[in-house]
């Protein structure tokens, strides 16, 4: 059953370029996603994972420069105006933060955004848009949303007020839906009720998900396909169930090891050496084989291709674990 | 053996002092020497608070400690002998740093402070960073901006032994660290432990990180101490219902066996005026009206281990606790 593709990437590259640095944040990026696939972007800080996203919907700040291809349900986003953006965020694709008060309006009511951004996108009347608002909040679980569709960001609790900005990020029905570590700064308890919520509503409403974090428990919690980002380059990709079982990629690996576990303690934990590299001074071949042990003389001449190394499976390594022989303990 | 415990009880409710938020009340533990107590909890349940108290960064309104049998304050140790003592690390490597000092002069300042000379505190110094695995050549002049994270955090740690503390409290040390260099630092610290001899406090949200590196286990929850034992019976077989839902609440690191019900709904109430009697009571499904009613104490559980819960408290009045109150 082959779908069209909400999202297609093509050799995706952000560089952040002014008078002092010219920075190649994201390089050579290529996916596509369907409806109702969710695909978790897993990195550590400076992977690129977080302006890989910003990018498909073009909320990076001017000094970066975009080259490749995006299309964001058949639409090339990248040669679009202004205008033309307006149309594609929120209706295509819509995203949620880590932090819900950069996407909520200190001084307006939930109720009151809710409703503007439905009025404004959809052309509908307030008193329709309203009406949506709190069949959203009821969507969202917000308990007493009527009562709650008047309160302002600073009266709901951390739990609720992502519940709201999510309920925000619905009002126009994306068929993309983009989180950026949405729970990262949640509790425990809590963080688990916004994934849950989450992998319901993505599940009912059949969109398409992309989930930008950097703990693999979550990409668990909600993935389908997982992609592993180091220095702006995916490293790895395919089905999460097999990526974490049986990871392909050295870094991935490394990374899944020196993540403590229920049945680490005790135990040394065998940690990746060094530290990811900067940007401004990244290695002529493969960004990974300073910290690598299984590295080889071909690894620093050039930048390894992605090759498949399984079903359904690519890795950026010119000396892959084979995915039959890697079963971690 | 014996003689040589070490006890930190705190007792008493503090009370800030614009809004009254009951950060931390009535908290009593001990820890022992050479051991680790893992402190775990949600965001304002006062774990930083009860780190501060007790590095006495902040004055508790009442409650009393004792480091090694010495008592700190009435005549007992000094707040200059309690921070050559006790040590801290926080979460936030950069912002705990002087963006003005060098390694060597951020090590060497607490040193100062505490009457050591100038070139015995530079030799010092050295030392310390030896042992977090910086190379002084390379390091000892190096500023904050100029390290990475890990680095950073390392001569966070540095500083923190320098003085030769025997306690040091660890509060979010490594939650802030990438995962792959996390691990470098949790092994660094596990062996500084050994080879110094420290006793630490690890304070953390992270309960994998908590399990990995704590020979016991206090769970807090809206500034009381809700559960305390030996970690493995507290991850295994814990006894308040809070306890439960917070490591139900762990994401699974297998895909295969996802999470499917919530284990705990609704966020923490408001510290600034938590529910009555428990404070767990209005997200608990095991509520009944003695919990409301009457504040739970920590009541026995089997060895060191220690639960404040109606429910596992013999005579409570609680329907399923035992008892009494059960049988009647």
């Amino acid at each position: 059953m082959q779908r069209d593709p909400i999202v297609e990437v093509e050799d995706l590259s952000v560089r952040f370029v002014n008078r002092d640095i010219d920075l190649s944040v994201v390089s050579g990026v290529s996916f596509s996603l369907a409806a109702g696939e969710v695909l978790c972007l897993l990195g550590e800080s400076g992977s690129g994972k977080s302006v890989t996203m910003r990018a498909l919907l073009r909320l990076l700040p001017p000094h970066a420069q975009i080259t490749g291809r995006i299309r964001l349900a058949g639409r090339d986003v990248i040669g679009m105006s202004e205008r033309q953006l307006e149309s594609v965020r929120g209706p295509v694709g819509a995203m949620i933060f880590q932090e819900p008060m950069t996407a909520l309006d200190p001084v307006f009511t939930i109720g009151t955004q809710i409703a503007e951004t439905i009025v404004s996108h959809e052309g509908v009347s307030y008193t329709d848009a309203r009406k949506r608002a709190l069949e959203l909040l009821e969507m969202v679980q917000i308990p007493s949303a009527e009562r709650r569709l008047n309160a302002y960001p600073h009266e709901l609790s951390g739990g609720l007020r992502q519940r709201a900005m999510i309920a925000l990020a619905l009002s126009c029905r994306p068929a993309l839906l983009l989180a950026d570590e949405p729970t990262t700064a949640l509790d425990a308890t809590v963080q688990i009720q916004i994934l849950l919520l989450l992998r319901s509503l993505q599940r009912e409403l059949g969109m398409a998900t992309i989930f930008v974090t950097h703990d693999i428990g979550v990409a668990c919690e909600v993935a389908d396909r997982i992609s592993v980002m180091y220095a702006g380059r995916f490293v790895e990709t395919g089905p999460v169930g097999d990526v974490i079982a049986r990871p392909s990629h050295p870094y991935t690996a490394g990374l899944l090891q020196s993540t403590v576990h229920a049945g680490s303690r005790g135990q040394r934990l065998p940690s990746i050496p060094g530290a990811p590299p900067d940007l401004a001074d990244l290695p002529n071949g493969c960004s990974f084989s300073p910290r690598c042990s299984r590295r080889l003389a071909a690894c620093d001449t050039s930048v390894p291709p992605l090759v498949g190394v399984g079903e359904d499976r690519m890795a950026r390594c010119v000396n892959p674990l084979l995915v039959a022989e890697t079963v971690l303990a | 053996m014996e003689g040589l415990r070490k006890y930190f009880p705190l007792r008493g409710p503090l009370g800030n002092v614009n809004a009254h938020v009951q950060a931390v009340d009535g908290v009593s533990f001990h820890v022992a020497k050479g051991e680790t107590l893992g402190i775990v909890g949600e965001s304002g349940c006062g774990k930083s608070t009860t780190a501060r108290l007790l590095m006495r960064l902040i004055d508790p309104d009442a409650g009393n400690m004792v480091l090694d049998g010495d008592p700190i304050g009435h005549g007992g140790l000094t707040l200059r002998e309690l921070r050559r003592t006790m040590q801290m690390v926080f979460q936030d490597s950069y912002a705990s740093l002087n963006p003005r000092h060098t390694a060597t002069e951020e090590i060497t300042f607490g040193l100062r402070v505490h009457g050591i000379g100038r070139s015995e505190a530079r030799e010092q110094a050295r030392s310390a960073l030896r042992l977090v695995g910086l190379e002084p050549d390379m390091f000892a002049d190096r500023y904050p901006h100029e390290m990475s994270g890990g680095q950073r955090q390392r001569v966070n740690i540095a500083r923190g032994i320098a003085l030769n503390p025997r306690v040091l409290i660890l509060d979010e040390s490594v939650s802030a660290l990438d995962k792959s260099v996390q691990a470098q630092v949790l092994n660094l610290l596990i062996d500084l432990k050994e080879r110094l001899n420290l006793t630490y406090l690890f304070i953390s949200h992270d309960l994998n990180v908590v399990h990995h590196v704590s020979d016991r286990v206090l769970v807090m929850y809206l500034g009381k101490v809700v559960e305390v034992g030996p970690v493995e019976r507290i991850y295994q077989a814990a006894a308040h219902p809070y306890t439960r839902a917070l490591f139900a609440s762990r994401l699974s690191m297998d895909p295969r066996q996802r999470v499917d019900a919530v284990p705990l709904v609704g966020d923490p109430p408001n510290p600034v005026r938590p529910p009555s009697g428990c404070r767990f009571r209005t997200r608990c499904e095991m509520a009944e009206a003695v919990c409301a009613a009457v504040e739970p104490i920590l009541s026995e559980q089997g060895a060191l281990h220690e639960a404040a819960c109606h429910a596992v408290t013999p005579n409570s009045g609680h329907s399923r606790a035992g008892g009494l109150a059960h049988a009647a």
